[in-house]
This record gives structure tokens, sequence and C-alpha cells, in this order.
């Protein structure tokens, strides 16, 4: 039996090529799951998932929420408003309290950089990044190039530019390590002031003129400006960075070929991308958020997989 | 490892044949029926049974279709299966429909316990029948039988039944082998 190489996804970092291939695979499958007249298989009815969201999220928990209920586990909720965090418990301390509720398997959203990490080495349970601070977000990267694969055949050989706050980003930093390892070519593009300094030595090209990246790549995938994390000012004004890097319509259309445009959402429409772009063909951002409760569905059923009783 | 030949090409052209032939005494026109193949191995012989069906009998319109199971098997984690699953293709509801499930070889009885659930996520048949075109006696885990069956074999438990078919490799033939 062939199975993923880890126990946990803590980041795409830890994946090899065989597992993307098998998590992909997996998710074509579960996808015609999804849109059958009943959405739902009793693969995982004997395993208890916890969401752990200590930081604020709508979708990536509604995608895991659902991909956990179409597979039949049993989920617990947790976030950090509601609970006794707040009160001064440690992470530890928190997860373990669940755990002794028989919990097999903990999803996490995280604000610090690793907390998957530090927790998977305490814990029995499997556990699933579901972002931590600016480090990962496996998931959304995989949705990501599971739905470039989709649109266009393969990831291979295609030319993705990743555009925006780069520096902020763990969509960017998980969707980088995900796309070089499918094969394909990467650029960053966006304000010097929001490129992390020596983001080459990860393989990638960097970009400063947006028209010049999009005329290069097939694939743009558009960064949100998370004014959350900025704690200096890093461009001078809203108005001035939609004039730089804000993608049009009309710069679209100035393109000599059509590429297609993701965004990992939420979207701030008129910054970064215009509510025509969004709402464009071009633009797959719906379809990614389908392809995420498959890709998640496979991911944390090949993890459940690998958990014994 | 020893093996012994079950069916040669002949007596599996034979055999499937007849399954066609029972297949229409009891259907018909295959009007109110559906063909559902069990992934991955009760493809081919769904396939076989179609081209049969539609070119030497003249039978206008069948609907076929794969079920993949995988997700709903009861040895999830319990390492002794594939965890890989096939691609389903149903296009069609069942509802109200007669179903016949198909499959290679009947063993234990659970895939097709697990189709039994599988199916009821596409409607409500009126009716399901199982076509097997190998029938391991005595082996069963669960109270299911077929309703059209190639060939009966007893064979222990170290045996087991390979089907092969020549669209995947090379030749047909059903083959016992002892590992």
């Amino acid at each position: 039996m062939s199975g993923l190489s880890v126990n946990h996804l803590l980041g795409i970092k830890y994946l090899n090529e065989a597992d993307v291939q098998l998590i992909f695979e997996t998710a074509d499958q579960f996808k015609e799951v999804i849109n059958r007249p009943i959405k739902k298989v009793p693969s995982l009815r004997d395993i208890t998932i916890a969401n752990l969201f200590f930081e604020n999220s709508t979708r990536t928990k509604l995608s895991f929420e659902l991909a956990e209920k179409r597979l039949s586990a049993d989920v617990l909720n947790f976030s950090e408003s509601q609970s006794s965090v707040k009160k001064g418990e440690t992470l530890i301390d928190t997860v373990q309290n669940i755990l002794s509720m028989k919990v097999d398997m903990v999803v996490m959203r995280h604000p610090s950089p690793g907390a998957p990490i530090f927790l998977s080495k305490h814990i029995d349970a499997a556990v699933v990044n579901a972002g931590d601070g600016t480090h990962e977000h496996p998931t959304q990267a995989l949705l990501d190039c599971y739905s470039i694969r989709e649109r266009l055949g393969d990831v291979a050989g295609k030319k993705v530019v990743i555009v925006g706050d780069v520096l902020h980003s763990r969509v960017a930093l998980s969707n980088i390590f995900a796309l070089k390892l499918l094969g394909a070519e990467v650029k960053v593009c966006g304000p010097k002031t929001l490129l992390p300094k020596h983001i080459q030595s990860l393989g990638v090209g960097v970009e400063s003129n947006l028209k010049q990246a999009l005329e290069w790549c097939d694939v743009a995938n558009m960064l949100r400006v998370q004014n959350e994390r900025m704690v200096t000012s890093y461009f001078p004004s809203t108005r001035e960075y939609a004039m730089q890097y804000g993608l049009t319509m009309d710069i679209l259309n100035g393109l000599s070929k059509e590429i297609i445009v993701m965004h990992p959402g939420p979207i701030n429409r008129g910054v970064e991308i215009t509510s025509e772009v969004a709402d464009s063909d071009q633009a797959i951002i719906l379809n990614q958020v389908e392809n995420g409760v498959a890709v998640r569905m496979a991911v944390m059923y090949l993890l459940a997989s690998k958990i014994n009783r | 490892m020893s093996q012994k030949e079950l069916l040669s090409a002949r007596d599996l052209q034979i055999t499937i044949r007849r399954l066609a032939c029972q297949l229409i005494e009891n259907h018909g026109d295959f009007r109110d029926t559906v063909l559902i193949g069990i992934q991955p191995r009760g493809k081919m012989l769904t396939q076989r049974l179609v081209h049969i069906l539609h070119n030497e009998y003249n039978v206008q319109h069948i609907t076929s279709g794969f079920l993949d199971i995988t997700f709903y098997r009861d040895d999830f984690r319990r390492n002794d299966k594939p965890i890989e699953a096939n691609s389903t293709e149903i296009d069609f509801v069942v509802e109200n429909k007669k179903v016949v499930f198909i499959d290679d070889v009947l063993y234990t009885g659970r895939s097709i316990r697990a189709a039994l659930t599988a199916v009821q996520d596409y409607g409500r048949p009126s009716q399901i029948e199982l076509l097997i075109l190998i029938d391991r006696r005595f082996s069963r885990h669960l109270p299911i039988q077929p309703d059209y069956c190639g060939r009966q074999v007893d064979a222990i438990n170290e045996e087991h039944v390979v089907v092969s078919w020549s669209e995947l490799h090379g030749n047909d033939a059903v083959l016992l082998k002892n590992q």
C-alpha cells in the first residue's frame, strides 16, 4: 500500500512530488463526490477532528469543516476569541485538554510560525497546518496547484507569477515550494518593500514591473495586501499600490496571450485586483474555493489512513 | 508459485456470452436497467457484456457506469487494502432502476457490501442484482450471493483468482494462483 510519506501536513517543504500527485489523484475522486446529489462518503466516520483556529478565518475554516463533514468525521470547533487562551493557557495545555477528549486529528491555524511543527512533536494526533503566521499555508498551495492543473492540464513547465505582498504571505511561500516541486517556473512581483530579501535563493525570479511579469507568465496569483500584519508603512498609499500593482481589465486585454488569474481570498476589490477582473472568465477564484474542499478531503483522508487503532 | 487455468480464452468468451443471455432473459430491452461495474476489476467485464448485448443481441439502449467503492470500504485504516481510489463514472441516477452490479471475483462479499452503500448516493434503486464471473464459494464473510454466476470455484485462502483481459494484459484467461 502506498500512502503519504508524512504523518502530518505541516508544510509543502516536507512533502515530495509523489505525495502531491497522490493528493491530486485522490482529490479528483473527491471532486466527483462533492458534485453528486449526495455529497458525502463514510470514510472517516470513526475519526474526530478538532479545528483549532487561533487566528481569524472564514474561507479556510469553512472549507476544512465542510471537507470533514463530507468525509463523515466528527468535528470540534475552537476559536481563540471564545476560549481559555484569553485566560493565559498555553498552546500545549489547550491542545492536550482537547486531545483528552479522544481527538484523532488537529487542524490548526496559528499566528506564530512553526506552531504546528511544535505541536506535532508533542502530541499523538495528526496535525494539519491551516496557516501558521507568515510561514506556510500548505492546503492553499495544494489547491492553487490543483486548480492550475485542472485548467491547464499540468503544472510542470508553466510560468507562474506571484504578485503583491509576498513578505507577509504564507500563501506565497507554500506556493513557491509547491510550484517548484511540480516543475513550474516562478517569479514574484511587487514593490521591493514587500518582497523578502534573498527570495531568489528559493529559485524564483524577481520582477518589479507588473506588465512585464504578466507578459511572461501563464498564471498570475494576485496576493492580498495584508494590512493587518503591516507594522510600518510599506508603500505610500493604497491608491498608489493599486496603480502600480493592481490588475485591471485594460492590462489583461493588453497582453499578447490570455493568462489565468488566481487569488487566495479575501479580495480587496479595487486594490490588488479590480471587480471586472475578479468576475471575468480568466479568473478561477471560485474554482479555487471549490477545489479547496476536494483537496482538503484528500489530505485528511490520506492522513487518516495512517492513523492506527 | 503454482497456477491452474480455470477458464481459457474460449471458455471465458462462452461464459460471458451466457451471462449476457441470462441478463436478456431477465431484463428484456434494458429500459429500466442499469449495469454498474465495480471499480477497478468489474470494469472490463461490464464493457465486454455491453459490447455483446449491443452488437450480437441488438440491445439498443444500455445504460452503464462504473462505481468506485474505496471511500465506502469497512477496512479503511486496517492497512490491508489500497487507499487509492479509482474514478466513479455514473452520469445517471439509479432512482427506481433495476441495478446490476458487475464484478470479476466474489470472495468475502465486503466489496459488494460497500457497493450497496455507495450506490445509495445515486438514488434508490427498485432492485439490485449481482453478476459475478468467478464465485469463490465457502469464503463469504457476509450473507451476499450472486444472481448470475460465471463459474463457481473452491479455493483456499492462500490461493487467489486472477482474471486477465486481452485489452489490459495481452490475453484472456482466468487463473488460480497459489502463493
